[in-house]
């Protein structure tokens, strides 16, 4: 199968607010056999999220692959907490750009 | 077996103005409670910390008048929670000020509205800790020292069900709390109602955000939930929605870290077994949650400190040169700021914001440096005085202007001021609490008022 971007696979691709000190994001898809292929090719895999956000891996404190919503789901904590000063995004809701362009094998 | 049905019309009381059609489609469904929650963190650390509320009071009066009307004519009990935003005591008194003055305008017959108080002064914290009690951090936070009391301005708890169980149990028909779990504010009447923690904490989690339950995305439309045994029915009142298994599971992860838990205080929803079941075209059944009792009663603070005040500038850049050595011309504008101020970080703090390149994600952004063919700079100053805050942000602007830069050709200016003013920001404040403390009974930081209201007032009831 020709590699696919994962804004073409997934229903849902959002970031939020979890609390005051975590963004997270998740991935949802409507088609069962979407999920399953990029749940499968490991393109989302907790170890690839780092690269995709330059981000230290530990930063990264929950990994969910979510069965009942055919859903990925990852958590990072922020550097500060939301609306401090010097705040970027204090919904934490536009930090999922960089997922649109994964390449699904 | 009980049956509740509970009708929720937004997930934000009036963080925007909420939508009336569903709202009256389902009182239809003659609900037995109408519940909603009217705050968030989700706004920052400052409308807690100066405690100010970031609802229009138009929008506010707006909503409560169309849930108090229905309330009263269908004669069952509405309940708000995390009054006006925050949930600190003005939130409440905001509240019960406004639900009087609606009574007065549409000549509503009396009758008994409880409001709960969450505020803890920070003072009570410092006697706490002070006396041993350790001040638990929350999602990885350090457990506060007292150096954490020493920076929040103010605090809240968050209640569980049980405050407001106690309101309902008095008879309240109108129940107006401070800071609560949202979930709570669903739980309490369908424990009264003697159904299961497990299922009523879940119902709680499923509907405290009404509409974002339902798809497509739509906000401030109302939802309703039939709660029966174990079982959860969730039914959209928008003609043009629906929930689905797909649109409950997924409202189930939203904004938590963790999509099988719900905590509370006193124990964790498990979600983990839960199935969701379609049973007509607007409506799913959930199913399967339990609930785990922890050993002690562990209760949520919230507390935010002022930083200091903010001010800040904009600025534009189009000179090519310029964009490319952004870098080094913000360094040389802080160079010029600790000439004078020391070094930025130490007692005040200056932000630049690249709009064009990375200012939402900053750290995060993988994006290659792209040269964008204009760059817009917002920089922000904060400190503790006013002045030397706008004495900052003036010189960090200004001598962006002057940025000493190799092989810049503009030797007229190497920035572009919107307008040469400084803006005066909203202070800054910080999360200071994201932490948990152990009392005794889930009662003991709140404090319940019992009021008759009638004839445009609240009074003390006898």
């Amino acid at each position: 199968m020709a590699a696919t971007r994962l804004r073409e696979l997934a229903s849902t691709i959002r970031s939020k607010n979890a609390g005051v000190d975590h963004i997270t994001f998740d991935v949802i898809f409507r088609e069962r056999a979407n999920f399953e292929r990029v749940r499968d090719s490991g393109v989302l895999a907790e170890a690839k999220i780092p690269a995709l956000f330059n981000l230290d891996p530990k930063r990264i404190t929950h990994y969910c692959v979510f069965e009942p919503a055919n859903a990925i789901k990852f958590t990072i904590r922020r550097l500060k907490p939301s609306g401090s000063p010097g705040e970027r995004d204090v919904f934490g809701s536009q930090q999922y750009a960089p997922l649109f362009d994964v390449q699904v094998p | 077996m009980p049956s509740v049905k509970i009708l929720c019309p937004t997930g934000h009381l009036s963080f925007t103005p909420l939508e009336k059609g569903s709202f009256l489609l389902g009182c239809e469904q003659k609900p037995d409670f109408i519940i909603a929650d009217a705050g968030s963190c989700d706004m920052g650390p400052r409308p807690l910390g100066a405690d100010q509320h970031v609802s229009l009071e138009t929008w506010q009066r707006q909503d409560l008048e169309i849930m108090l009307l229905k309330s009263r004519e269908l004669g069952v009990p509405m309940i708000v929670g995390s009054a006006s935003d925050t949930g600190t005591d003005r939130g409440v008194d905001q509240f019960v000020r406004l639900i009087a003055d609606i009574a007065r305008e549409h000549k509503l017959a009396p009758f008994k509205l409880a409001a709960i108080y969450a505020e803890i002064p920070v003072a009570d914290l410092k006697r706490r800790q002070s006396a041993g009690t350790v001040i638990y951090g929350l999602d990885g936070r350090a457990d506060a020292d007292p150096s954490v009391l020493d920076r929040t301005t103010r605090a809240v708890a968050v209640m569980n069900a049980e405050p407001i169980r106690a309101a309902l149990c008095a008879g309240a028909d109108v129940v107006i709390a401070g800071r609560s779990s949202d979930c709570a504010l669903f739980a309490a009447p369908l424990l009264e109602a003697g159904l299961s923690p497990a299922v009523s904490y879940y119902a709680g989690k499923l509907m405290e955000c009404a509409s974002f339950c339902a798809e497509p995305f739509m906000g401030k439309e109302s939802i309703l939930g039939r709660i029966e045994g174990e079982e959860v029915y969730v039914t959209a009142m928008h003609p043009g929605q629906r929930c689905t298994p797909a649109s409950i599971a997924s409202h189930a992860m939203y904004e938590r870290t963790n999509p099988y838990r719900e905590y509370v205080a006193g124990g964790y929803v498990d979600m983990s077994q839960c199935v969701y079941t379609q049973v007509d075209p607007k409506t799913t059944r959930a199913t399967g949650a339990t609930f785990v009792a922890d050993s002690s009663i562990k209760v949520k603070l919230e507390g935010a400190g002022l930083v200091g005040h903010r001010r800040l500038a904009v600025v534009g850049i189009r000179d090519p040169q310029t964009i490319s050595l952004i870098d080094k011309a913000i360094d040389w504008a802080k160079g010029k700021l600790a000439e004078r101020f020391g070094p930025v970080g130490q007692g005040y703090d200056v932000f630049y914001h690249l709009y064009g390149r990375n200012a939402v994600m900053e750290e995060l952004d993988p994006a290659p440096d792209l040269k964008p063919h204009e760059l817009g700079i917002v920089v922000e100053a904060i400190d503790k005085d006013p002045a030397r805050a706008q004495e900052i942000c003036a010189l960090a602007a200004r001598n962006l202007f002057y940025a000493r830069l190799p092989e810049v050709k503009g030797t007229a200016g190497t920035a572009a001021l919107m307008s040469d003013e400084i803006l005066i920001g909203e202070p800054g404040y910080e999360w200071t609490l994201n932490h948990v403390i152990e009392v005794k009974t889930a009662m003991e930081l709140f404090r319940v008022r019992h009021l008759i209201v009638e004839g445009g007032a609240a009074k003390e009831a006898a």
